[in-house]
C-alpha cells in the first residue's frame, strides 16, 4: 500500500515539475559552455539569471555586453540583447548604447583583465560620469582564455606564466577604485556566496547611476593549478572558510592578499545624480525653456 | 511517519546529466548533504551527481544556485494537505 502511495506521489511530481529558472536566460543550443570544469563563472551566470528572473525587468529592455576573456563569452550565451565588443571596450560601447537608448538597462559582464587593464581608463570614467549602466566584473586574478598571465588583480606573490618567481607588483583594489571614482553602489562577493550575489545584482540592476559588482571566481586551470591551490571546488570551500562579510566598510581597507581573509559585503550604496540627469538640468539652466530634455 | 518529518519541507532534484562536469559544487555545499558524485560516467567522462535520497532533500535549490553548468536544479515538493 505504501509503495502504491509513493508511486502516486512521484508521479504528480513528475506532472508539476518546474523547469529549471535559468533555461529561459540563456541560449540553450549554446550549451555545454566553454568554461572549465569547476569554473565559477557559470555560477555567477547561474546568480545573474536569477537576479533577472526576480527583478521584474522587461527582458526586450534589458542588453548585455561583453569584453573579450573567459567572462566575455558571458554575452554569447545569454538570451538577451547582448554585444562581445572588441578587448577592453565594453564600457565605450555600453556608454554609447545608454546614451543612445536611455530606456535599456544596460549590463556590462566583464572579467577583470578586460575591465581593469585594457579598459581601465573607460571604467573610471564611466564611474566619473555616473553613466546608468550595471557593471559585473568575474575576478580570477588571472588573464584565463590568453593563458595565465599576470593581471591588474594578481595578488603579490602569486605565480603566474609572465611571473614564475611570483608577482610583485601591486594589485587593484577593485571596490576601492570604483568608489573613489564616484560609483553609486559597491559590492564584492565570491562564487561561493550564490544568495548575496543574486540579491546584490538585483539591487544594483534596480539602482540609477553606476552599480559595480567584484565576484570573485575559481580559475581552476591556470590560476589554482599554477599555484597548487587543488581545483576549482578546493577554491570554493578556502572562500566559505575564509572570507567575512564587512557591509559599510571602508573600502580602502578591502584589500586581497594571496591566499588571505576575503572581506566580502556591500560597500557602498548612496544616490547621486546620473550623467544624463545632470546634462538636462544643466542645459534647463543655461538655456530654459529652447532646451528640450533628451530623451533619446 | 512522525510529525517531525512530515513537517520538514520536501523537495527534489532535476539532473541533466549530459550537461553536467563533475565539479562537485552541489555535492559540498548541499545543506543537507543529500547529493553524491554517482559512480557512473556520461559520455563526456565526467561523473555527476545523484540523489541519496529523496527525504533529505528539501527542495531549497542551492545546488541550482552553485551549478556552472546549469545542469542541476532543486524545488519544492508542494503538499496536497
Amino acid at each position: 500500500m505504501k509503495g502504491v502511495e509513493m508511486e502516486d506521489q512521484m508521479y504528480e511530481i513528475e506532472e508539476t515539475m518546474p523547469l529549471n529558472p535559468v533555461e529561459s536566460f540563456l541560449r540553450m543550443d549554446r550549451m555545454p559552455h566553454i568554461w572549465c570544469p569547476s569554473c565559477g563563472i557559470g555560477t555567477t551566470v547561474n546568480c545573474f539569471g536569477r537576479a533577472l528572473e526576480t527583478s521584474g525587468l522587461d527582458m526586450d529592455k534589458v542588453a548585455i555586453v561583453s569584453g573579450i576573456g573567459c567572462t566575455g563569452r558571458v554575452a554569447g550565451y545569454l538570451n538577451l540583447d547582448s554585444f562581445h565588443t572588441t578587448h577592453g571596450r565594453p564600457i565605450p560601447f555600453a556608454t554609447g548604447l545608454k546614451l543612445a537608448n536611455p530606456e535599456l538597462k544596460v549590463v556590462v559582464y566583464s572579467g577583470d583583465g578586460d575591465l581593469f587593464a585594457i579598459g581601465g581608463n573607460h571604467f573610471i570614467h564611466a564611474a566619473r560620469r555616473n553613466l546608468d549602466m550595471t557593471v559585473i566584473c568575474v575576478n580570477n586574478f588571472i588573464y584565463g582564455m590568453t593563458g595565465g598571465q599576470v593581471a591588474p588583480t594578481t595578488p603579490i606573490s602569486a605565480t603566474a606564466t609572465t611571473a614564475p618567481h611570483g608577482n610583485f607588483e601591486q594589485p587593484f583594489n577593485l571596490p576601492y577604485l570604483a568608489e573613489s571614482c564616484g560609483a553609486v553602489y559597491v559590492a564584492r562577493w565570491t562564487a561561493y556566496h550564490v544568495r548575496y550575489l543574486t540579491k546584490a545584482i538585483k539591487e544594483a540592476l534596480a539602482k540609477k547611476g553606476f552599480s559595480f559588482i567584484e565576484v570573485l571566481a575559481p580559475c581552476p586551470t591556470l590560476y589554482s593549478r599554477r599555484n597548487k591551490l587543488g581545483d576549482g571546488l578546493d577554491q570554493m570551500v578556502f572562500y566559505k572558510e575564509h572570507s567575512e562579510i564587512q557591509h559599510n566598510i571602508d573600502t580602502k581597507t578591502a584589500t586581497l592578499d594571496f591566499q588571505g581573509k576575503i572581506i566580502v559585503g556591500k560597500f557602498v550604496d548612496k544616490e547621486r545624480p546620473d550623467y544624463l540627469t545632470l546634462m538636462n538640468e544643466h542645459y534647463q539652466k543655461k538655456f530654459g525653456d529652447k532646451y528640450t530634455p533628451y530623451k533619446g | 511517519m512522525t510529525t517531525t518529518a512530515e513537517k520538514k519541507a520536501q523537495g527534489n532534484v532535476v539532473i541533466t546529466v549530459e550537461r553536467c562536469k563533475g565539479c562537485g559544487f552541489c555535492v559540498e555545499f548541499c545543506p543537507t548533504h543529500a547529493l553524491k558524485l554517482s559512480d557512473q560516467y556520461n559520455s563526456k567522462g565526467y561523473h555527476p551527481p545523484v540523489l541519496i535520497s529523496k527525504d533529505l532533500c528539501n527542495g531549497c535549490d542551492m545546488c541550482g544556485l552553485l551549478c556552472p553548468d546549469f545542469s542541476i536544479y532543486g524545488f519544492r515538493i508542494k503538499k496536497n494537505k
